[in-house]
């Protein structure tokens, strides 16, 4: 099964981290995603940049509302993802307890809604 | 269709829904990981040999028979409605697996398996025991709303959602790993505990639905022990149980007046109960890990052999409930031992054990804690406070019997 990691985190504690620290700090996801690549588990990941850069689009009868900023303003941020391919929910959870992401905020696990291939595919 | 027949055919099919309907839901959800599937395909298999059994006579092996019909009607599930969600290579794969498995005389027991599902991490903790009930047992929403207090649309709702999260976010089927293990059984134990103390919360046994949820758990219990023979704490939660339920009897006078233990008549103990209880301990405590329920079942059986004895054991009790309140830490453990204070050492010191546990903003709706408090006050004297700790353990009692004890033991306060 596909699980996506969605890391959620306190965008500041970044920018406040000394330089060592922020060096550790990639350290330690090029790390978890060698580990994850090794294992076969992982299909894809990626950093996001900060919610001063996000858009939120919406459209309503026909019209489409461009807003800046993100859909949610709280107090710990989307800030990343991994997507991951492995058995069962335990082993997406001990994976998300590994991730660097745990340690300094909160992983979200979802399963990713398997379709079959043929209704996955957009109507040609 | 004949009489005989269809009353023969119904009683197998009760005989076989006792003995092995955990285990056909278990076989069938671990294969699919739908466990509101397996039950569907479980009802309908019944209802199938109810209309076939009394004409074509029972077969000789009714629990191949059922899982057969099941296992059909779970593969037409997926071919039909639950089509978008699966894969039909899957559908394939699982069909052949489920075959395969169906061939095989032998059905394993993945009951355990089944539980710790129910009892997954992930799965809400209010849920996890209802939903133990109605997969491993077969409860039906109803009862299990009644005794859990809760309306039974609220109820359904809830045991529909946590199958749908076990499905969806691919909760395994699976007797966790060695390190995980004493984690994840805890979680297991403290949902059959849960069982077993809202049918424990009818003392008297007068509402049925939780006289049996007392014993169910004991059932579930002992399943647990059966396939994890070498866990302490899995044999500590039967014992304690066990030595809870074998008391029932003296719990209540002819009158059906509530009875402390301290006036308990331990002839009318179950005494083949407590024998298996104290065999449970000492096979626990054999294998050399002390943990919660261990602690509490030593302390059931501290209370047993002092009652039975006369034998004041109460610096042993007190022991026991400073290790318990070590490892659970929670008020309701203190004021027990505080009681037990009380008698070690008068109950100015017990009262200044419970101190503590008096800014705990639990406490205030805790029957329990008030009923303690008023006894110790007043067996140090003071009848003013013990009369008004009485008055709120009364407007909090549920149980008619106690709330007449204690009204008894209030009036009894000199004015």
């Amino acid at each position: 099964m596909q699980y996506l990691l969605m890391l959620y985190a306190n965008e500041a504690g970044w920018s406040n981290m000394t330089k060592t620290q922020q060096e550790q700090g990639y350290a330690a996801y090029m790390a978890y995603t060698e580990a994850l690549k090794k294992a076969g588990a992982w299909v894809g990941s990626n950093r996001l940049q900060p919610i001063t850069a996000a858009t939120t689009v919406r459209v309503t009868d026909g019209k489409s509302q461009v807003l800046d900023g993100p859909y949610i303003d709280s107090k710990e941020q989307l800030g990343g993802y991994y997507l991951i391919d492995v058995p069962d929910l335990d082993s997406a959870l001990s994976w998300a307890a590994r991730c660097p992401g745990a340690g300094h905020g909160t992983v979200e696990v979802r399963p990713v809604w398997a379709m079959q291939a043929s209704s996955a595919a957009p109507a040609s | 269709m004949n009489r005989e027949g269809d009353a023969q055919a119904r009683s197998t099919a009760e005989a076989v829904a006792r003995r092995s309907y955990g285990k056909l839901v278990a076989f069938l959800a671990a294969r699919t990981r739908d466990v509101a599937a397996a039950e569907d395909a479980l009802s309908e298999a019944f209802a199938s040999a109810l209309a076939d059994w009394p004409t074509k006579g029972c077969p000789s092996n009714p629990e191949g028979w059922l899982l057969t019909v099941a296992r059909r009607k779970v593969i037409d599930m997926y071919r039909g409605r639950r089509r978008a969600e699966i894969a039909s290579e899957h559908v394939q794969i699982m069909a052949e697996g489920l075959e395969a498995a169906v061939a095989d005389a032998h059905i394993p027991d993945q009951r355990l398996a089944l539980m710790f599902a129910c009892a997954h991490p992930a799965i809400d903790i209010s849920i996890r025991a209802p939903l133990i009930l109605q997969a491993v047992l077969g409860l039906d929403a109803k009862t299990i709303a009644s005794a859990f207090l809760m309306s039974p649309a609220a109820m359904s709702k809830r045991l529909v959602r946590a199958k749908d999260k076990i499905r969806q976010a691919g909760i395994p089927f699976i007797i966790p790993e060695r390190e995980e293990l004493p984690h994840r059984l805890e979680t297991v134990l403290d949902s059959i505990y849960a069982a077993f103390a809202e049918g424990w919360t009818d003392p008297g046994g007068t509402d049925l639905a939780r006289r049996d949820l007392a014993e169910e758990a004991i059932f579930l219990s002992r399943v647990v022990t059966e396939l994890l023979p070498s866990e302490p704490e899995a044999l500590g939660l039967l014992a304690l149980m066990l030595h809870a339920e074998a008391r029932r009897p003296a719990r209540r006078n002819p009158n059906g007046d509530y009875v402390p233990l301290a006036d308990h008549n331990p002839a009318l103990w179950d005494a083949q109960m407590i024998d298996e209880a104290e065999a449970a301990l000492h096979r626990a405590s054999a294998l050399g890990a002390i943990g919660r329920y261990q602690l509490e079942g030593a302390l059931q059986s501290a209370h047993v052999h002092r009652c039975r004895t006369g034998q004041a054991n109460w610096a042993e009790v007190v022991q026991l409930y400073d290790a318990l309140f070590a490892i659970v830490g929670s008020p309701v453990v203190a004021i027990n031992r505080a009681l037990a204070i009380a008698e070690l050492r008068g109950s100015t010191a017990a009262l200044d054990a419970m101190q503590a546990v008096a800014a705990d903003p639990r406490i205030t709706e805790y029957q329990p804690y008030w009923a303690a408090r008023a006894e110790l006050l007043a067996k140090a004297g003071a009848h003013d406070e013990a009369r008004q700790a009485y008055e709120i353990a009364i407007g909090l009692e549920r149980d008619p019997s106690v709330r007449r004890f204690l009204q008894q033991r209030q009036s009894a306060l000199h004015p």
